[in-house]
């Protein structure tokens, strides 16, 4: 790889001088050439070609103004927070708070309510070891309400990424409670008649995504949830590919629980967040345990802090939630409206794109369904890999293979499939140069009558 | 030629197609007594590439000695200097790479001595870890040479290694039956 200058090496001077009027102007490529001079590693040649980064699904970029969050930080404010009384401890305490303010508001939330983790799947796997102490009697009377046994059902769907699928399996498997599905329709979408049946007077949990890392697909969420509070069950929401890409406001969609990681919403990896009702996150006994979560200990006890607190042992990720504020203010500053208004034009550019060439088979709801900026396709004949070497031989990143949902794969009739995911950084000439790029692999890997239309 | 045809040469292609050795396994429990039946010794081993779910299940038939499927199982009970990898057999589901990879590598191994198998299982091995550094050698690898370019894509390296590690691991196995 060969680094190229970014155009605007002072990109953050004028970003802080765009910021401070907001636009609401819908996005244009033009809007997005300037953003994308906020990140200085788009603007690099990979294998003799201009990089098209089309993987923000799995990790996205991060412009200057997080990574100079994070640097600051640890030259100005650097020490452990919740625990010193010197002025650099109060200080790193200070923007530590503010950042989880930040990210709270940002999703509609209280910042008592946002628990830091390390990405959305610790924080699947914080609820369920958490309701599994609970099974164990831990936590005392109130936190029965999260005890599971045999007879209980867990319910999730065909469509979750694993990181929302084997914290439950094994929740399951350690509480004697039983996991089912709701099943995938054959266009990707949810059979919502089966789920009125799936979700019945057993259910104690639901647990589903709110839009697909596969198919793009976008959940009826007020639907779902009113199927789990018929029944009395509580809700968890996967919000790891909508909080990046759209406006999210967990009290409006009344959800119980909702997870989402930092780096897909350009951040740096290792933060993410918990958010959870106040009432239900006080009921909760803690998963992991040890320093700044207690309040009195003795050699046989302790006693727990209040959240968000009681479910952040340890020193924490100080610098990465600093700079996941950063990243949020970017996106506020640029505004969800728009860039969700974007992404969905680039969503269906793809869709309208790909049904133009033969042999190549769209996964998920197709032209004019309200979906992610996201496409995972299945190209006749060519293995997934050999599409994605293809691709990045022209500089173009996608993710191959089954994107950490393999029963999903297996109900849509494929083992693996190639993914292309936008973000507010990408244009409509990238969109179009995949496109064609995509074009040229059955004919380059000899399969029979697949040219272009 | 570009970087892209250095990596999917013309005969990876092919392969990748034609599949050679690629067959509906029997139950291997039937296959073991049939082959102990006819003096041969078989095993199997089933890899994945958990990166992309590329799956392989490599069945090896060792007989003793002789280097020829005519006679070898005649000759398969009769003492001699070396075990042959008899035959082989494979299911599987994978990148052009693997596949090509197990359709040659069905090709090359079979007929030779275990001794020789090993050889050159070690020098495709070498070859491919070398990030491009080593040029293959023909003479050796013969048509497994056509992986060269593979070794220069360190992510693809365990594509072309699939079969291979599961010949490995299949010829322990029928060895200590």
């Amino acid at each position: 790889m060969t680094f190229i200058a970014p155009s605007s090496a002072s990109s953050t001077a004028q970003h802080r001088e765009t910021a401070q009027h907001r636009e609401t102007a819908p996005l244009t490529n033009t809007a997005v050439e300037r953003i994308r001079n906020d990140f200085p590693v788009l603007h690099q040649s990979v294998n003799g070609h201009p990089l098209t980064y089309l993987d923000s699904g799995a990790t996205s970029q991060n412009p200057i103004s997080v990574m100079e969050a994070e640097q600051e930080y640890y030259e100005q404010r650097n020490a452990a927070v919740h625990r010193g009384a010197h002025t650099l401890a109060v200080d790193a305490t200070e923007v530590f708070e503010a950042a989880r303010e930040t990210v709270a508001a940002f999703v509609g939330a209280r910042g008592d309510e946002i628990v830091w983790t390390s990405n959305a799947t610790e924080g699947i796997n914080l609820l369920a070891y958490s309701f599994s102490n609970a099974s164990l009697g831990l936590g005392g009377r109130a936190a029965r309400r999260f005890s599971l046994g045999a007879g209980d059902e867990i319910v999730v769907t065909e469509m979750e990424h694993h990181a929302n699928l084997i914290p439950w399996q094994q929740l399951a498997l350690r509480t004697g409670a039983t996991l089912r599905f709701i099943p995938v329709l054959d266009d990707g979408t949810l059979d919502l008649l089966s789920a009125a049946d799936v979700v019945g007077p057993h259910t104690r949990l639901l647990a589903f995504t709110h839009g697909s890392n596969v198919t793009g697909t976008l959940n009826p969420v007020a639907e779902l949830v009113a199927l789990a509070r018929k029944v009395g069950a509580l809700v968890v929401l996967d919000a790891c590919q909508t909080v990046p890409h759209l406006p999210v406001d967990v009290k409006a969609l009344d959800v119980d629980f909702a997870v989402f990681s930092g780096h897909k919403m350009l951040g740096p990896t290792g933060i993410g967040a918990l958010y959870g009702k106040a009432d239900l996150l006080a009921d909760m006994p803690p998963f992991l345990t040890g320093g700044s979560m207690i309040t009195t200990v003795n050699m046989q006890t302790a006693e727990f802090q209040a959240p968000p607190q009681r479910f952040e042992a340890g020193t924490q990720r100080i610098s990465q939630a600093i700079a996941l504020a950063a990243a949020v203010d970017y996106l506020r500053e640029t505004g969800m409206d728009r860039v969700a208004a974007w992404e969905a034009q680039l969503g269906q550019r793809l869709v309208a794109g790909l049904a133009e060439i033969d042999g190549v088979r769209l996964l998920g709801p197709g032209l004019g369904v309200e979906r992610l900026g996201l496409t995972a396709v299945d190209v006749a004949g060519v293995h997934a890999h050999d599409v994605g070497q293809f691709l990045d031989d022209a500089g173009i990143a996608v993710r191959v293979g089954h994107h950490c949902a393999q029963p999903l794969h297996r109900r849509l009739g494929v083992t693996a499939s190639t993914r292309a995911s936008t973000y507010l950084y990408n244009t409509t000439d990238e969109v179009d140069l995949f496109l064609a790029t995509l074009a040229e692999v059955a004919p380059f890997f000899g399969v029979n009558g697949a040219v272009k239309r | 030629m570009s970087d892209l045809q250095t990596l999917y040469q013309t005969i990876i292609l092919e392969h990748s197609k034609a599949r050679h050795g690629a067959v509906n396994l029997a139950p291997l429990a039937d296959a073991v007594s049939h082959g102990a039946a006819s003096g041969l010794r078989v095993a199997e081993s089933h890899q994945i590439n958990t990166t992309c779910g590329d799956e392989v299940t490599l069945r090896v038939s060792l007989g003793a000695g002789a280097s020829t499927k005519t006679d070898a199982v005649d000759s398969a009970a009769g003492a001699s200097t070396d075990t042959s990898v008899f035959d082989l057999v494979w299911a599987g589901e994978g990148c052009s790479i693997s596949q090509a990879s197990t359709s040659i590598l069905t090709d090359t191994l079979r007929g030779l001595s275990v001794t020789e198998a090993r050889a050159l299982l070690d020098n495709f091995r070498e070859m491919l870890r070398s990030r491009g550094k080593i040029e293959p050698d023909e003479e050796i690898l013969g048509d497994a040479a056509a992986f060269g370019g593979v070794s220069r894509y360190p992510a693809r390296v365990k594509c072309a290694m699939l079969p291979w590690v599961a010949f490995e691991v299949a010829l322990i196995e029928a060895e200590s039956r």
